[in-house]
């Protein structure tokens, strides 16, 4: 029986109302307790792993993920993904189904599971097509995606277009208890555009994709939630009327969660005066008014989570001209390091709602039994230095592509440790 | 000012640019510079029509991805009146057709040893991407809704013929705002010059938020001619559009186009510009367009001396290091 002692870290685990100096105990891959009462005493366990100085949590659970493969391996694939995830702190990453083709099937969903398993990295829950074929017209055999292991339904990359499809999208997967990750976007509004509409776009002449792009589809799927009882997973919230919109719609007992990507409680559009397409993505890059407002819907938790929309394209696909270049930028490797220099260390957040905002809600909204530190849980943790001040490099990341805005900059807080399943699958340096 | 006497200038000092990449971002007295230059090219080729030796050897390029005669043809003509050798790359016809990146295409131009490269793209930010990925000097020729920063140059430097010093006075652009990067860099220059600017055209062409750059918005033409010292017509750029902003060329027309009775309600000394190509009978009438008041013609000839101006700065200090890099070289004269 391998027993692995983390000792004398700050756990903090929002699940069990845990935030204090303890030891984490793990025996055969899960946690058997946090503090050592009635457990093994210290000194016997088989590994230990001096966490002074650390924050313990439960491994952090990222439900917003393009892993890629199968059908663009030259941007990044399940084994350099994940390997990325862990890397960034990430025991658990959702993987979204936009690839090429489509994970619409029971075979789609199998091989990403196949793949996880050979990689032997993090874990990987797939979250699978609304539509057949991610077209928007009719739906995918949702009932037998959630029998083959899919843990939500999204067609991300492009929104559920047609209300009605989505209306039965929402009732369909009531019936599973499983939410739809909806990319709210009205493209009529947003065609053509690059970067979000404002001074900025209007002054640069680029393209722009308005507010209000967002905060419309926001608003009819809230409706149809509220009509059909489904759940509405907001996906990459970018816009303060959008956050405005699922705060009301929660007080009105909608069932609505949503989420929110570092990037945009960081930048503003104004990062697009140097026509670099590492600033492009969808949705936008907003105002420092929005960015403020993203930040406020984290610390009210109407943003229950952050998720990176970790979108790894090719160098070579990145260096065209501003139009041309694809959306998306990486997002695993740099989360932490973000969040905590913006949320946590600014002091707009704790570390309680951090980790419920990368580990709690995010396991909670995809239903699986992650996200916690409780006795008898699966052994996933992450091990985070709160005050370690390093330097974003892309060249050293483990993803396969290199299409971060962040690369040179200096931030606070890095997952030194991440822990899958019992086993130490990464270490810091 | 007569040839002789200008016969040592060099490229002033206080020029630091290897590139011309938009006016937002010049001093206004690097936009005084340029202007001063232009002027002084002009007169010593008498009028553009003379050739100087200044840029002997310097080889430059025009890289367009655009259809454009004017532009090209002027900034080509530029450079020949400097001594330079001109090199056009057909976008149409190169290796951009079989999927080269335009990054690549430019680095391959800039292995072949030229000295600067005039783009012009329908990308904003494509000048300056270019800037980044090379060692050669890079001059927008007009980079999408963007910059146009020679033709707001133009534009200037004929008002300022005509009225000497821009401060104070009232220069309403108007038309296509959205879409015109003529617009954008007639905004910046003007506005760094001391000039009042007024946007003027429908909502869905002329945004509100211009006001928060401190210039004044107005939707109706009407109420602004009467103030006006200069009006800039600018095109409406069909093809940039996604939807129509307006419902009818016609009803456009009515609105905002440029029609001798609102002449009539002018200043007596209007001057009006149009960047061209126009549509005739869209944001001007024929008989204005031809009107004494009209500066339409007189532009293009300014192009060339701005055009001259625009490269000399930017070429002129490197055609001097390859000739021995002494300030007193022929080469770094103009003569």
């Amino acid at each position: 029986m391998a027993t692995l002692l983390i000792r004398g870290g700050r756990v903090v685990d929002p699940s069990q109302g845990i935030d204090r100096i303890d030891d984490v105990l793990v025996r055969d891959g899960q946690v058997v307790a946090v503090g050592l009462a009635g457990a093994q005493p210290i000194g016997k366990a088989d590994e230990t792993i001096e966490a002074t100085g650390l924050v313990v949590t439960p491994g952090l659970v990222d439900m917003h993920v393009h892993l890629r493969e199968p059908g663009r391996e030259e941007d990044e694939t399940i084994e350099t993904g994940t390997q990325a995830a862990l890397a960034g702190g990430f025991t658990s990453v959702a993987c979204i189904p936009n690839t090429e083709p489509p994970i619409d099937t029971q075979a789609a969903v199998e091989f990403i599971h196949q793949k996880a398993a050979r990689a032997d990295t993090c874990n990987v829950f797939v979250v699978a097509c609304v539509s057949r074929g991610r077209e928007g017209k009719e739906l995918a055999e949702i009932g037998q995606l959630v029998e083959a292991g899919a843990v939500a339904f999204s067609d991300d990359g492009a929104p559920v277009y047609d209300a009605e499809l989505m209306r039965r999208a929402f009732e369909y997967c009531r019936m599973f208890d499983k939410p739809i990750l909806a990319h709210e976007e009205v493209l009529e509004l947003s065609r053509g555009g690059v970067m979000h509409e404002g001074l900025v776009s209007l002054v640069l002449g680029l393209g722009g994709m308005p507010a209000a792009a967002e905060e419309v589809l926001i608003g009819r799927d809230i409706a149809l939630a509220d009509v059909t009882g489904g759940r509405l997973h907001a996906m990459h919230v970018s816009t303060g009327g959008g956050v405005a919109l699922i705060r009301e719609a929660k007080r009105r007992g909608i069932r609505v969660t949503a989420e929110a990507c570092p990037h945009h409680f960081t930048l503003t559009d104004e990062s697009l005066r140097g026509f670099d397409s590492n600033f492009k993505m969808s949705p936008p890059l907003r105002t420092a008014a929005d960015v403020e407002a993203i930040i406020e819907g984290l610390v009210d938790g109407t943003i229950d989570c952050i998720a990176t929309d970790h979108a790894p394209h090719a160098r070579e696909k990145k260096m065209l001209e501003l139009d041309r270049a694809p959306f998306g930028i990486l997002g695993l490797e740099t989360a932490v390091g973000l969040s905590v220099t913006r949320l946590v260390n600014s002091g707009r957040i704790g570390w309680p709602r951090l980790v419920e905002a990368m580990s709690t809600l995010p396991a909670k909204i995809l239903g699986i039994n992650r996200g916690t530190l409780r006795p008898g849980s699966v052994a996933d943790i992450t091990l985070i230095d709160p005050n370690l001040s390093w330097t974003v490099d892309v060249n050293s990341f483990r993803s396969k592509s290199v299409n971060s805005p962040f690369h040179g900059w200096t931030l606070q807080g890095r997952a030194v440790a991440t822990i899958v399943g019992g086993r130490v699958k990464y270490r810091l340096g | 000012m007569s040839t002789a006497a200008i016969a040592h200038e060099t490229v002033p000092s206080h020029w630091q640019h290897r590139h011309l990449l938009d006016l937002e971002r010049l001093t206004s007295d690097e936009i005084r510079t340029l202007l001063d230059t232009a002027t002084l090219l002009k007169e010593a080729t008498d009028g553009c029509r003379r050739k100087l030796a200044v840029l002997n050897g310097t080889t430059i390029v025009t890289l367009f991805f655009e259809a454009s005669t004017r532009t090209k043809t002027s900034f080509a003509l530029a450079a020949r009146r400097l001594g330079a050798d001109v090199v056009d790359f057909s976008a149409s016809s190169s290796s951009l057709s079989k999927g080269e990146s335009f990054i690549d295409t430019a680095k391959n131009l800039e292995a072949m040893g030229i000295d600067a490269v005039v783009v012009r793209h329908q990308t904003p930010g494509t000048p300056h991407l270019l800037a980044q990925h090379l060692s050669v000097g890079v001059i927008n020729a007009g980079d999408g809704p963007h910059e146009h920063p020679t033709q707001g140059l133009l534009d200037i430097f004929t008002i300022k013929e005509r009225l000497g010093d821009l401060s104070g006075i009232t220069v309403g652009l108007v038309g296509d705002i959205a879409h015109s990067r003529t617009a954008r860099s007639n905004l910046w220059g003007l506005m760094k010059l001391g000039a009042k600017v007024i946007l003027c055209g429908p909502p869905t062409l002329v945004s509100d938020r211009w006001r928060e750059l401190g210039v004044e918005v107005s939707h109706d033409l009407d109420a602004i001619v009467p103030r006006c010292d200069v009006l800039n017509l600018l095109r409406i750029q069909f093809e940039r559009q996604n939807t129509r902003p307006f419902p009818s060329v016609r009803e456009y027309a009515h609105l905002y186009a440029m029609t001798r009775d609102r002449l009539k309600r002018a200043k007596r000394d209007l001057l009006i510009l149009a960047p061209g190509p126009i549509n005739r009978g869209v944001e001007v009438t024929a008989e204005v367009a031809d009107c004494p008041q009209s500066l339409i013609l007189g532009q293009v000839a300014n192009g060339l001396a701005v055009r001259m101006a625009v490269l000399w700065l930017t070429c002129g200090p490197r055609a001097a290091a390859r000739t021995g890099g002494e300030s007193s070289s022929s080469a770094t004269r103009i003569y």
